[in-house]
């Protein structure tokens, strides 16, 4: 059996399957740490909501939380463009434009963050 | 093909599709995990579409100077932003539900098919009941 190799393909690989659910287990753990943390602290209010994201460990959690979110997210968009989108221009097009925005979310999420 | 063949019912040549357009998908009856799969996809592009950035500019708001804080409350009481909030709640935790029964199925649990069909009905009703939780907690029940 031949596999024909596209260039805007899925890498062919075991890699970005288990990247897909690594980040996964990451954001979740994530998510579930943040919602306790906020359950556990005292009413929301714009001081203790700053307080929470003040620490440089928390700041450092969140960003990599960022980038699993983005490759995660990138793993995921380019499957669906890899369903529904056929033209190999336009696919491709799309996916780096998807690149693009996700590398500048995560620049953004930085920048918010040490900007506190 | 063999949804849409069982979908029309009818004995005699079983309808052969080449090319499938929306109209012959809606007409697809999706078992549990179908519907299940099929809205972790729509939730998973809904979130990349405009969850990532409205969360971004949320927390950009909600974290800035006090004016900042402020323009992100009164953004945030406007109904309209509510139900938005709430549809990107609805698909953060139906993806997250789905995501962690995905998780277990590739651990080869519950992969029987009557587990597997409770599973998927877990999914939605779990993510929808969560999801009243923060609408009553977002529209001020408690």
């Amino acid at each position: 059996m031949t596999t024909k190799r596209i260039v805007v393909g899925a890498h062919y690989g075991l890699k970005d399957w288990l990247a897909q659910r690594i980040t996964a287990v990451v954001l979740a753990v994530y998510t579930l740490v943040l919602g306790l943390a906020v359950l556990a602290g005292p009413p929301l209010a714009q001081a203790s909501w700053k307080a929470l994201f003040s620490g440089p460990f928390i700041r450092v959690l969140t960003v990599l939380a960022f980038v699993a979110l983005a490759w995660h997210a990138w793993i995921g968009v380019r499957d669906i463009y890899m369903d529904y989108i056929k033209p190999t221009a336009v696919r491709l097009t799309l996916q780096v434009a998807t690149i693009v925005l996700l590398f500048a979310y995560v620049i953004w999420a930085a920048n918010i963050l040490w900007s506190i | 093909m063999s949804e849409a063949a069982r979908g029309s019912g009818a004995a005699g040549a079983r309808p052969r599709f080449r090319n499938i357009d929306i109209g012959q998908i809606l007409q697809y009856r999706l078992p549990p995990a179908g519907i299940v799969s099929i809205l972790h996809r729509v939730s998973g592009a809904l979130l990349f579409l405009f969850g990532l950035p409205f969360l971004l500019y949320c927390l950009q708001l909600s974290l800035g100077p006090d004016a900042a804080f402020a323009k992100f409350k009164a953004m945030v009481a406007q109904p309209f932003v509510k139900v938005v909030f709430l549809g990107l709640i609805w698909a953060y935790l139906h993806h997250f539900c789905a995501g962690v029964r995905y998780l277990l199925l590739d651990l080869h649990v519950g992969t029987e098919k009557d587990q597997a069909r409770t599973s998927s009905f877990a999914v939605l009703a779990v993510s929808l009941a969560l999801t009243l939780v923060f609408a009553l907690k977002l529209f001020g029940a408690f």
